[in-house]
């Protein structure tokens, strides 16, 4: 789209009309008629096998913790996808936008793809990605069945899904917001972006951030009240404390961002004073509030990460982890002190020069428990037996990357130093080193590492680590230029230029996006290979590692009760020490186990609740009442369904471990 | 922390044989304080923007000029007197007396009626007066906070008619009983709200 | 800190021989000592970082499954010395930093006006420094000069080694006022001020530009600025002097419409009360300044009466003001000394209350902030159903008495 299209309001449709299909727009039609081609061949394809029913009956509805995890990443994977078509589009149109050349998308288009890529690599990937795992493994790691809130844990996914729908049809529908990916107003207010796009932003992250909030009171109930006997919290694993952290700021900061937005919506929908210039508003009152919660929101990502790098370094280098109690002070310690530093992302605020040093100081403090965490990761490695396989390759590319980033994140937090690089392309070269280096590696390395846990095999070892040296490859020659042009005195979110001596970094950093766009490729081949050759990469032990922790002690995948006998745990790494003292998996004994019941009225609510946040952006205010009614009516329904539970009778339990046992039995002849 | 709990000579316990499924519902009193201490930092924060935009009136009506303290501490009264019935409620059913829990809902439920009824009553009043929550960033910063603990209370009232209605079907059933220990929490959690709604936002104001 | 300097470029430079390292080799003073603060954080951190990388890459090779010889200690997991080590080792770096950092913090604090202009020269007491007022305006820069009584749009032009202050405002939305050579970045915030003091040490023409995204024209929206000789500088101001127009209020509203890549404009005189109206979100006549809003408020507001009776609705605020689906038209509140200003308010909105009705909820979009309309404006309409909401009639919405001038 090069303009947004001219709107009248109309009652059955609010502000929608044909005009706000950019199908003048090249890039998007071609775009749709791929979405649309693959999805129709998706769906036929879903139709000829006849795999509605079972997607619906064993996935949708499903409350396993498990799948519920495995759709997380499925989720994370798809919108980590178009978050990087993004990416790429950035880098060609920086590429070639010199000389003169407008490059090829106008403001209007480049302005949204900025935004659209942070909103969905933040809050539809990253976010996807960790509560994927976090909800596949903690239960494992704990040794429990499932997790507190069964029903919720599938409501939160598929309002997550929702809200990540609702920026999908952005694309088509309309358009994003054109604000940057934090909308600070008074840009995002009605007056100087008066069309949908920060409408639609505003809902997408409501309806999200409702599924977020919830997930986090249930993983940390999950973690307070069902670890196994014996597991007290010293002795949890560290990627379970890891997650406990993250929760408890999820829990504690995700309300924040809820209640920033409904004050902007109240700007923008009530006419009220909140954040305008005039009538006695404050714009940099959102700006305070939304770091508020967006600084405890990188430690929600980055936790989970520390934690899947922890359980990788002491399982790869056989050994157990150096420091596991000063491990989990620094966690709690960096928990604690995200909440004080949010000030360090709007320094040239103009607060004053104390204001300024506190934040500065504290956000180098961090920097102590985060060194402290690296080097015991590094006398973890000290004697040990180092196995390279891919999770313990990421980790070390982790520890050498993450270093370069926490020192640039620490000459950012010198007030000074900030007023020459702020909001520059070095700190976009700074932030996406921790969050690649940091998170999205240590996704990869969780990928691997738990992959066999999840599916029953491996996941194949040449493709990965095609991708790994792509992706770290690709990392240097895509960011390391952004550090070099932030020196220049390069901003971001620039979208043409005209100095020339810039040019070749642009087009050194486009050929590294283009070195990762073949790192994610590989990743997706080495999926599709895995999977072809699932025969023989079976994992048939559960334990394909020599890992540590309970997940291990389980077959892979695992059944749906997870442990036939709740494990008894008596060190932090309790499957090593089960192993080490001669556990014997039990034969016999089994008893029914009591279990959850699927339910639909996640998907349902969340379905409802998309068509109520499409129709508060168009202004389709009798659709909007219809859905509001219309979920109150199925929430208040779903609780009339007192009958939630079931128990897997003692046979099925029997069928499941004697099948195992023989399994096991073939592998040992 | 190689601490283990059993020496290596004895056999060592790895599995539990004789298990107890979790109790249906245990985990529902830390998640529900979790919630609500989350929804506690909604307020926190409208409550930190009022304490930031509440002095400014753009040149137009102050606290002093709008606020009715003699409507504001009966409105007050209405709220905290249903606390009171909620407690009797509970009080009621722990007792397992079906009617008396359902009689004290239903006064806690019209108190919670006439204590919206006043505020928006006082909304009206003062939106006619041209004090909107356009007209300044004060205004805009007490509409919201309060209409956010207003809109609480709807839902809450909304709550404990469901409740009733399934408390008249099931009767005092465990479940049944977690829920509105729930709700008592909600409520209970509502009027602290408006204690500080009271305080910070009226009274103080009037000082101002 | 000259060695340091030399310390920290040569490497690079010898490297990246063409670049514009702007950051790190700026010409003013106060950005040589953020750059020289980068410099010796890096430094510091060094100490720790090559240590920690070369440990990891050792023991990654060193500790290799294939390498049978190394020791495998399965069960070493704890040391108190090394834990102390390794918690002391970052804290002690930290303590230097956070030392540095509070000094630097408070030395090179952008409000605190200048002792020094460069590493040697220290500044005499009466030396008064040379006022700018800078105005970030969709999409372009506009600077006054108000002891000199000139104004420029998309030019600065300094006199070298001489203080500089300046104070920074916005015209809608956020931007940053960022001139690499001179000084780091500040804010520039709509109806809020923020201040600059700086040095330009050299003679040097680069730029300056907004460090803060603000909408569609914010790629170009940058400035050329010229650091010059005294006697330049002079001749610099006579040129201007010599432009045709005036910056009056009336030029400033034309002016601060929406535009892009502007070219560089001169005006030989500015309203001397223009930035201070600027600031306070006033230069429309007729409309309250903040200032006086504040002093109201601090009063305890205006009474009952003003919070309908003060108000008009707001048809020539900023070209983009827009009212919002539920909340109405968008108004202002008056504020009027003069008859003149009774009369242009009231025609104002006499004017404006026959368009209003179909004005007032205009929720159509616009390209980037306010830009002319593409194609034919046609007027929004309201979804039937919220009509009731809103006043419809014109005597809902008429001028009111202004009751507080």
């Amino acid at each position: 789209m090069t303009e947004s299209p001219i709107v009248e309001s109309t009652f059955l449709l609010g502000r929608f009309n044909l005009q706000a299909i950019p199908y003048h727009e090249p890039i998007l039609v071609f775009t749709f008629i791929g979405v649309a081609i693959g999805g129709a061949a998706v769906l036929g394809a879903l139709t000829y096998f006849r795999l509605w029913g079972y997607l619906w009956r064993e996935w949708f509805t499903s409350v396993d913790h498990k799948k519920i995890g495995i759709m997380y990443m499925v989720l994370g994977l798809i919108m980590f996808l178009r978050g990087f078509a993004d990416a790429i589009m950035m880098r060609l149109q920086q590429a070639l936008a010199f000389g003169g050349s407008e490059g090829y998308l106008p403001a209007h288009h480049y302005d949204q793809v900025f935004s659209a890529h942070g909103v969905i690599m933040i809050f539809f990937a990253a976010m996807p990605f960790v509560t994927g795992l976090m909800n596949f493994v903690v239960p494992l790691q704990i040794g429990a069945r499932d997790v507190s809130f069964p029903f919720l844990n599938n409501f939160s996914f598929w309002m997550t899904v929702s809200g990540a729908t609702l920026v999908m049809t952005s694309l088509f529908v309309g358009e994003f917001a054109q604000t940057g990916w934090l909308a600070y107003p008074p840009l995002s207010g009605i007056a100087y972006s008066p069309y949908v796009g920060v409408d639609y932003y505003i809902w997408a992250l409501q309806i999200a951030g409702v599924g977020t909030t919830l997930s986090g009171i249930n993983l940390i109930c999950t973690i307070v009240k069902m670890r196994a006997p014996g597991m007290d919290m010293m002795k949890m694993p560290v990627f379970t404390w890891t997650s406990l952290c993250t929760n408890v700021l999820i829990v504690a900061s995700f309300p924040i961002l809820t209640a920033t937005l409904a004050l902007l919506t109240a700007d923008r929908y009530l006419g009220t004073n909140f954040f305008t210039n005039d009538l006695g508003g404050n714009p940099m009152m959102y700006v305070n509030l939304i770091w508020i919660w967006g600084h405890p929101e990188v430690y929600i990502l980055i936790l989970p990460a520390f934690g899947i790098f922890s359980e990788v370094t002491s399982t790869f280098s056989g050994k157990k982890l150096f420091g596991y109690t000063s491990m989990v002070y620094a966690t709690v310690v960096i928990t604690i002190l995200s909440y004080l530093v949010w000030l360090h992302h709007f320094f040239t605020m103009g607060s004053g020069a104390s204001v300024n040093s506190f934040f500065g100081i504290t956000t180098m403090i961090i920097s102590i428990p985060t060194g402290a965490k690296m080097f015991n990761w590094l006398f973890t490695m000290y004697r040990g037996r180092i196995r390279f396989e891919l999770p313990m390759m990421y980790t070390v590319a982790f520890m050498l990357i993450f270093v370069i980033g926490g020192m640039t994140g620490v000459m950012l937090a010198v007030p000074p130093a900030d007023f020459v690089l702020h909001n520059s392309l070095f700190l976009i070269a700074h932030f996406h080193n921790v969050i690649i280096g940091g998170v999205v590696f240590g996704v990869f390395a969780g990928i691997a590492f738990w992959w066999p846990k999840a599916f029953g095999f491996r996941l194949d070892p040449f493709w990965g680590k095609m991708s790994f040296w792509f992706w770290v490859v690709g990392f240097f020659f895509a960011f390391m230029p952004l550090y070099v042009l932030g020196l220049m005195g390069v901003t971001r979110r620039l979208r043409v230029f005209d100095d020339p001596s810039l040019h070749i970094w642009f087009i050194i950093a486009a050929f590294g996006a283009a070195l990762i766009a073949c790192g994610i490729a590989s990743f997706i081949i080495q999926i599709g290979v895995s999977i072809l050759k699932r025969d023989k990469l079976r994992d048939t032990t559960g334990d394909p590692w020599n890992a540590r922790t309970l997940e291990w002690a389980t077959s892979s995948p695992p059944p749906a009760y997870n442990f036939a006998f709740t494990p008894v745990v008596h060190d932090s790494d309790a499957w090593w020490d089960m192993k080490q003292r001669g556990y014997v998996r039990p034969l016999s004994g089994f008893k029914p186990i009591h279990m959850p019941k699927s339910s639909g009225t996640g998907p349902i609510l969340a379905a409802i609740s998309f068509v109520l946040g499409f129709a508060l952006i168009w202004y389709i205010w009798w659709l909007a009442a219809v859905s509001f009614v219309a979920l109150l009516a199925v929430a208040i329904h779903h609780t009339f369904n007192y009958n939630r539970d079931f128990d897997i009778p003692a046979e099925e339990v029997v069928r499941t471990e004697e099948a195992r046992t023989r399994v096991l039995a073939q592998a040992n002849a | 922390m190689s601490t283990t709990v059993t020496a290596p000579s004895e056999a060592p316990v790895f599995y539990v044989v004789d298990e107890h499924p979790h109790p249906e519902g245990h985990s529902t009193a830390l998640g529900f304080w979790i919630y609500l201490m989350s929804d506690c930092l909604i307020f926190a924060i409208l409550f930190a923007t009022f304490g930031v935009l509440g002095g400014n009136y753009a040149a137009g009506p102050g606290p002093r000029d709008l606020f009715d303290l003699n409507l504001v501490a009966l409105n007050t009264t209405m709220l905290l007197l249903s606390s009171i019935t909620y407690g009797f409620a509970m009080l009621a059913m722990d007792k397992d007396r079906v009617k008396a829990t359902q009689f004290w809902l239903v006064i806690t439920g019209l108190f919670g009626l006439a204590f919206l009824s006043i505020e928006l009553y006082e909304f009206h009043h003062m939106i006619a007066e041209g004090a909107t929550p356009q007209r300044s960033a004060f205004l805009s910063a007490f509409f919201t906070l309060v209409g956010t603990h207003g809109l609480h209370v709807t839902f809450g009232i909304i709550w404990l008619v469901t409740l009733m209605v399934q408390v008249h079907q099931r009767g005092l059933v465990v479940a049944n009983k977690r829920r509105l220990m729930c709700l008592s929490m909600f409520w209970h959690f509502l009027d602290v709200v408006w204690i500080g709604v009271f305080t910070f936002v009226y009274l103080l104001g009037m000082l101002r | 800190m000259r060695r340091l300097r030399l310390l920290a470029l040569l490497p690079l430079m010898a490297a990246l021989g063409g670049c514009k390292f702007e950051v790190l080799a700026p010409t003013g003073d106060i950005a040589a000592q953020q750059r020289d603060l980068l410099v010796i954080s890096v430094l510091l951190m060094l100490i720790i970082i090559i240590p920690v990388m070369a440990l990891t890459i050792f023991f990654a090779w060193k500790y290799r499954q294939s390498n049978a010889e190394a020791r495998y200690e399965p069960e070493w997991h704890h040391s108190t010395q090394l834990e102390l080590v390794i918690w002391a080792a970052p804290l002690l770096i930290i303590i230097c930093l956070g030392a540095m950092t509070w000094m630097g913090t408070h030395l090179l604090d952008p409000y605190r006006p200048l002792d020094r202009i460069g590493s040697r020269t220290v500044l005499a007491a009466e030396d008064r420094p040379l006022e700018v007022n800078v105005v970030a305006l969709d999409w372009k820069w506009l600077f006054i000069y108000p002891e000199q009584g000139i104004a420029t749009v998309n030019e600065l032009a300094v006199p070298v080694d001489r203080p500089l202050h300046f104070r920074i405002t916005s015209s809608s939305v956020m931007n940053a006022f960022y001139v690499p050579t001179m000084a780091g970045m500040i804010y520039a915030m709509p109806a809020m001020q923020t201040q600059l003091h700086a040095v330009a040490n050299q003679r040097v023409e680069s730029r300056g530009f907004s460090a803060n995204y603000s909408g569609a024209g914010f790629s170009k929206m940058f400035f050329a600025f010229k650091a010059m000789s005294d006697s330049e500088f002079t001749s610099w101001v006579r040129e201007a002097k010599g432009a045709p127009d005036p910056l009056t209020r009336q030029a400033y509203l034309e002016l601060e419409k929406p535009s892009e890549a502007v070219p560089a404009t001169f005006f030989n005189a500015v309203d001397p009360t223009l930035f201070d109206a600027i600031l306070n979100l006033c230069v429309e006549p007729g409309k309250m300044c903040m200032k006086e809003m504040m002093a109201i408020d601090a009063k305890g507001g205006a009474g009952l009466e003003s919070a309908v009776a003060s108000l008009l609705p707001l048809l020539h605020d900023k070209h983009a003001r827009r009212g919002t689906v539920f909340g109405g038209a968008p108004s202002y509140v008056v504020g009027i000394c003069t008859p003149e200003e009774l009369a242009t308010a009231l025609t104002l909105s006499a004017a404006g209350s026959s368009e209003a009705a179909s004005r007032r909820v205009d929720s159509g979009p616009v390209t980037g902030a306010g830009l002319p309309m593409p194609g034919g404006f046609s007027p929004a309409l309201l979804p039937a159903f919220t009509s009731p909401l809103l006043p419809t009639s014109e005597a809902d919405i008429g001028p009111r008495r202004p009751s507080n001038s």
